[in-house]
């Protein structure tokens, strides 16, 4: 049977030359690259790496590159959901400009979004100078970080969530407002679980940007080290000192743990594609 | 409109909307009109000087450069994989899917390092690439391969799922009147996903002429070499010539700004003739 089903897919000219291009050009380009960097790191030596991952300076830049991404995404996911409900339920003027909006910090270069972030938050800065009586210093501290990490995290929690809240069925609403729920009961025990995976997805897509991101932090970070200094640039740094062998060590751990959030978010699209199928 | 009794009170729903506007006003309208606001604050004189200067010239002709290799090494590769992926069925179809999105989850900076290592003078290809004077890292090839790593998914990842939702139908149909595979493409194919196509390869544009983490790593920021507009507007920006600096850096807001517009009417245009897509069946 699966025989005939494959002779019968194969009427169409082309598997063996387009799959063959594919995987030839995502080798030389993707895995031929991120294979040499792991055997880069193995000739170094795993306990020499281990050294190197686990020193002070970058535990620091640990802490400071996955709690701002945690917090920036935890901001994302309820501010991206009440954006998504803005712009799915309500009609206003105007909102079709917002909606293109949204992907803004998609578009826009990050080197750009950090020099302008830095420059609203600073002291004399459009936002800034409201921050600084209050005692809020924004610009070149952790705060600043986390700002910027909520400014390119913002459109995944929007985007995953926008289309679940649209193809959400407004029966599920009716019945449940027929049996007496109140609107609030409604929206968090009948809507909000089937935007759950939606919402988590969306929260780790934020999360595994946010950890990785560069440039519009490096600006608004005033990298200090200890302090201020997100893990990306800890690598740069390194390179810089000609100590290749740490930043491959830290490239390394970067990379596993990139690959450790892509499974559990190719995991969550899975769990809610099979919700919503 | 909504039934009353399924709708928020009126209270309720202003205030949501205020929270949406505000958050949206402070992150994204702010930003965006601090760029060209910074931009213009010493005048236009200071403006055009900014974007004439030699080096500006040159982080411009470097910056076009990269995207006119690497958009359409990436669209070829974009239109090869989905129609591997889409019209076929493989085992291990959905592990390509996932190490053709890879670059997306890689950080900038690490996508970078990976090219040091490789063609650095420290880096498995190194010494030969010295011995035969063959520079990649510091240099224009370094940026090129840096870029194509961070872009590779965009034009497949928008066309995988386009073409996953058309079928194999009309190819096949086409297949049996007698077209060529090539025919099939040029004929079938293409007309249904040109506007996919095009989708894909504005974003690819956009994230090839500004990526930044990456290439700082591999560019070793050679002023009139290897700088693109990126890494001028870092340079301007870090010796504090703040106007010159949003004054480059205006011109890639322009370009997210052209980027989104031309997304909006991809986007409806996509959606029209998938509508027309659906009715014909």
């Amino acid at each position: 049977m699966s025989a005939i089903r494959g002779r019968r897919h194969r009427v169409i000219p082309g598997f063996g030359l387009t799959l063959g291009v594919t995987l030839l050009y995502l080798s030389l380009i993707v895995l031929i690259p991120l294979s040499a960097t792991f055997l880069k790191a193995s000739t170094a030596g795993w306990s020499a790496c281990w050294h190197t991952v686990t020193e002070p300076r970058a535990l620091a830049s640990y802490r400071l590159s996955f709690g701002a991404a945690f917090i920036g995404a935890a901001v994302n996911a309820i501010m991206g959901l009440v954006v998504a409900w803005v712009l799915v339920r309500y009609q206003f003027p105007g909102r079709r400009i917002i909606d293109a909006l949204v992907d803004l910090p998609f578009a826009l270069p990050t080197a750009v979004a950090g020099i302008t972030l830095t420059t609203v938050l600073s002291v004399h800065g459009w936002i800034g100078r409201y921050l600084e009586p209050l005692g809020i210093t924004a610009a070149f501290s952790p705060l600043g970080v986390v700002i910027a990490l909520i400014f390119i995290g913002l459109p995944f929690v929007v985007r995953t969530v926008q289309p679940v809240l649209q193809a959400l069925d407004p029966e599920l609403e009716e019945a449940a407002a027929s049996l007496g729920a109140g609107r609030w009961q409604t929206f968090a025990r009948v809507i909000i679980p089937e935007l759950w995976p939606a919402l988590l997805t969306g929260f780790a897509l934020a999360f595994a940007r946010a950890i990785g991101e560069y440039g519009s932090v490096v600006f608004i970070s005033g990298n200090m080290p200890m302090r201020t200094e997100i893990t990306p640039l800890l690598i740069i740094t390194k390179l810089e000192q000609y100590d290749y062998a740490g930043a491959t060590a830290i490239g390394v751990f970067m990379l596993l743990v990139s690959f450790a959030l892509l499974l559990v978010i190719n995991l969550l699209q899975w769990w809610s594609g099979k919700r919503h199928a | 409109m909504r039934k009353p009794h399924v709708a928020e009170p009126t209270a309720v729903r202003w205030g949501v909307m205020a929270v949406a506007l505000v958050f949206l006003i402070l992150f994204l309208v702010v930003p965006l009109a601090a760029v060209f606001t910074e931009a213009f604050r010493k005048g236009v004189g200071v403006y055009l000087a900014a974007l004439r200067e030699p080096d500006a010239l040159a982080a411009i002709r470097l910056t076009l450069l990269t995207a006119v290799i690497t958009v359409p090494l990436n669209l070829v590769f974009g239109v090869v994989a989905a129609w591997a992926i889409a019209k076929f069925e493989f085992p291990g179809k959905q592990l390509l899917i996932t190490l053709i999105d890879l670059p997306f989850s890689v950080s900038p900076v690490v996508a970078g390092l990976i090219y040091v290592l490789l063609f650095g003078r420290q880096g498995w290809f190194g010494p030969w690439l010295t011995a035969h004077h063959i520079k990649m890292v510091f240099a224009v090839p370094g940026i090129v391969l840096a870029t194509m790593f961070v872009t590779c998914p965009f034009v497949a990842r928008e066309l995988i799922p386009l073409m996953q939702a058309q079928g194999t139908d009309d190819e096949e149909a086409a297949r049996v009147l007698g077209a060529s595979g090539w025919q099939i493409f040029w004929r079938v194919t293409l007309p249904n996903i040109t506007w996919g196509l095009l989708y894909g390869v504005i974003l690819c544009n956009a994230r090839a002429m500004g990526e930044f983490g990456a290439v700082s790593v591999v560019s070793g920021h050679i002023r009139g070499q290897t700088n693109t507009i990126p890494l001028h507007v870092e340079i301007l920006y870090n010796e504090y010539h703040a106007a010159a600096a949003f004054a480059v850096a205006s011109l890639l807001a322009l370009l997210a700004l052209i980027t989104l517009a031309a997304k909006t009417v991809v986007e409806r245009k996509a959606r029209q003739s998938l509508k027309g897509f659906v009715h014909e069946y």
